[in-house]
């Protein structure tokens, strides 16, 4: 064959961008043609898909109002990714992270002033999602269970579970029949910018923990403990990192933070604990490719989860003005990350044309 | 007592078939070193494919084959990616769990709250239905049981007995030592992604045409998953797919047994999920090294030709 595929030693940022941006063209054409089975225009679908996401103002709040969220998530599964621990499980991890700020904000909200609950109910999200982020990384390293299956059956888990407390312990005194708690106490939801759902502090914060996350992840002992985990684990062993623990911490951190996200939805935007679909929508699924378009550096989850926000955003937008269903989100994701890992290919190879030799 | 009994027992065998039919798919894939987690995603597209060929057609049987092809033409798609571009399999089967869940939505969607007029019916075995009990339970299914238990059997004695598996399971231990045999590696490894493609799309149209005759979206309820669990649970072996399959079966049956005294559907669906963490517990407590053991030694890893 003329064609040979050779090891690339070392990529030049330049090349790895234009990698990635050829990979989302590929894999926004693959959707065209997806949308073409479904006899609709695929250039009108993708032009309004970014326009109704970042061409308008309104559009743009709403983008960056779910890109809050991914950047939590996002930030937080590069963490865990980077030591090729799969969380599949933020899904989950954010529910855990509401349901223990409904808890705070519920019982102790009447008592104590705005200052002290909010805090308190991040602080608490943040636990919640950690413990359920624990679990898997105790299970894989103590017993060697896959943590793709683990995080996913908890997924499952704890989608139950949050059904049960809404219609069943939790469900609210003055909800009649809605699936709800009771709202949070005023003085426990946050501020929103006028005419939006984006609250500025939120977004803030959760900028400020993916440029922490990266920080930890490049600058810090543990940090390359987690990479040496990921990289090669053997070399890790002979190196002498305690496997345990930093699996076990990186996995809190990496809950916690999905936890994080849960507590951002449920106090600016829902305001009560309600369906697991509604206080979610698969921000945990779609992190997931958020992390890896961001090369799996918690700092570029930023700007991906911001592209990821506008793909959301567009594609409620052409859901309702063209009457596709909710799934066609998860068809994007699926081909955009397939071109993404096929992408990955001519970033670690070379292909070389060669004429045979007579 | 008995009536109750029985009722339960084929309930078990029904839910347990498309378990069985994935992990046989699963089985297969794995043996050859390829781990595909895209199962829940072929799995909804076979159960779209099937529904949507039935409805048309009519004929439940065009709706198994639809389906097993659907399976088996998207299963490409990740031994493309992780067998020809060497990608990591682990986020490739996330893409194609994804893809397949979105298409099956997508396609689907028309056929939301319209249900089969014709769906799979149990066929009796002459003579063996007659049985008490085991004649209804085991002779009086409908095809997709009747096929996966033959089906079953012959990957099996395929595996363990004959040439192919020998070659097959060879690709999973050792590619190189079969490159240097002159075994195409690269075609085995397709091959076997694509019948754990056709059967994990066989599993889905039993769920859409045969265990209930309606789609809806997100029907294959984690079950795709689940079949992954059972692989390991199974220690690789079709021989004990067949023990998984049916416990798992009876589980999903028993959430709707307990229901009438009094405990929270929600609790009870999350019985399926807690068994699965618990086998794998388990497991992981007291066979650690004959799990290992028993694992396809290059499971995961890709293959890079002539590498040394």
């Amino acid at each position: 064959m003329p064609l040979q595929t050779l090891p690339r030693e070392k990529t030049t940022p330049r090349f790895t961008v234009l990698v990635l941006l050829l990979s989302l063209l590929a894999g926004l054409c693959a959707v065209g043609i997806v949308f073409l089975t479904y006899g609709v225009n695929p250039f009108f679908a993708i032009y309004e898909i970014f326009r109704s996401s970042f061409g308008s103002a309104f559009g743009f709040k709403e983008t960056l109002t779910k890109a809050i969220p991914l950047i939590f998530i996002g930030s937080g599964l590069a963490l865990a990714y980077k030591a090729k621990f799969w969380n599949i499980g933020a899904e989950s991890q954010l529910l855990w992270g509401a349901i223990f700020a409904t808890w705070i904000g519920l019982n102790w909200g009447p008592h104590l002033p705005g200052p002290v609950i909010i805090p308190l109910m991040f602080l608490g999200g943040f636990i919640g999602g950690a413990l359920w982020g624990i679990i898997p990384a105790v299970f894989k390293v103590k017993f060697g269970i896959n943590e793709v299956i683990s995080t996913l059956m908890l997924n499952y888990v704890a989608a139950e579970f949050v059904k049960y407390l809404v219609v069943g312990p939790w469900k609210g005194a003055t909800k009649y029949g809605y699936p709800y708690t009771d709202d949070l106490p005023d003085h426990a939801i946050l501020k929103l910018m006028e005419y939006s759902r984006i609250s500025i502090p939120l977004l803030i914060f959760s900028v400020l923990v993916a440029l922490t996350l990266c920080f930890v992840v490049y600058r810090t002992r543990f940090g390359y403990e987690v990479r040496v985990i990921g990289e090669n684990s053997e070399a890790g062993k002979y190196a002498g990192i305690d496997f345990f623990k930093t699996t076990v911490l990186m996995m809190a951190i990496s809950g916690g933070v999905a936890g994080l996200a849960g507590v951002g939805e449920l106090t600016a935007i829902h305001k009560h604990l309600s369906y697991p679909e509604t206080i979610s929508a698969g921000y945990g699924f779609t992190a997931i490719i958020v992390a890896w378009l961001g090369r799996l550096n918690p700092g570029f989850a930023i700007l991906s989860g911001l592209f990821f926000a506008g793909i959301i955003v567009g594609g409620d937008a052409i859901q309702m003005s063209m009457g596709l269903p909710a799934a066609t989100v998860n068809v994007f994701n699926g081909l955009i990350l397939v071109f993404l890992i096929m992408g990955d290919f001519l970033l670690s190879h070379r292909i070389v044309y060669k004429r045979r030799a007579k | 007592m008995l009536d109750v009994i029985t009722s339960i027992l084929v309930r078990t065998i029904v839910a347990g078939t498309p378990l069985l039919l994935g992990t046989l798919g699963e089985v297969v894939t794995e043996r050859a070193g390829i781990l595909n987690l895209g199962v829940e995603g072929m799995m909804s597209l076979g159960a779209v494919t099937g529904f949507i060929v039935t409805f048309t057609t009519g004929n439940p049987w065009l709706g198994m084959i639809a389906a097993i092809l659907a399976g088996a033409l998207i299963s490409i798609l990740h031994a493309f990616v992780t067998i020809s571009l060497r990608a990591n399999q682990v986020v490739s089967g996330l893409a194609l769990t994804m893809l397949g869940l979105g298409l099956s939505g997508l396609w689907g969607k028309p056929y939301i709250g319209r249900p089969l007029l014709i769906k799979m019916t149990p066929i009796a075995i002459p003579g063996l239905s007659e049985i008490p009990v085991i004649g209804k339970v085991l002779f009086f299914q409908d095809a997709y049981f009747y096929l996966s238990v033959i089906l079953g059997l012959i990957v099996w004695f395929v595996l363990k007995y004959t040439k192919v598996g020998i070659t097959v399971r060879s690709v999973g231990e050792n590619p190189k030592a079969a490159e240097t045999l002159g075994i195409n590696v690269t075609l085995v490894k397709y091959s076997c992604v694509m019948i754990g493609g056709a059967f994990a799309g066989m599993a889905g149209a039993h769920l859409s045409t045969a265990y209930s005759k309606s789609w809806i979206e997100g029907m294959t309820s984690g079950r795709g998953w689940i079949v992954i669990a059972l692989t390991i649970f199974a220690l690789w072996e079709p021989s004990k797919a067949f023990l998984g399959a049916y416990i798992f079966g009876g589980i999903f049956v028993i959430q709707y047994v307990l229901q009438p005294l009094g405990i929270s559907p929600n609790l009870l669906a999350m019985l399926p999920y807690l068994t699965t963490l618990a086998v794998l517990l388990f497991y992981g407590m007291s066979s650690k090294g004959k799990r290992k053991m028993s694992a396809p030694a290059t499971l995961g890893e890709p293959y890079i030709r002539g590498s040394r």
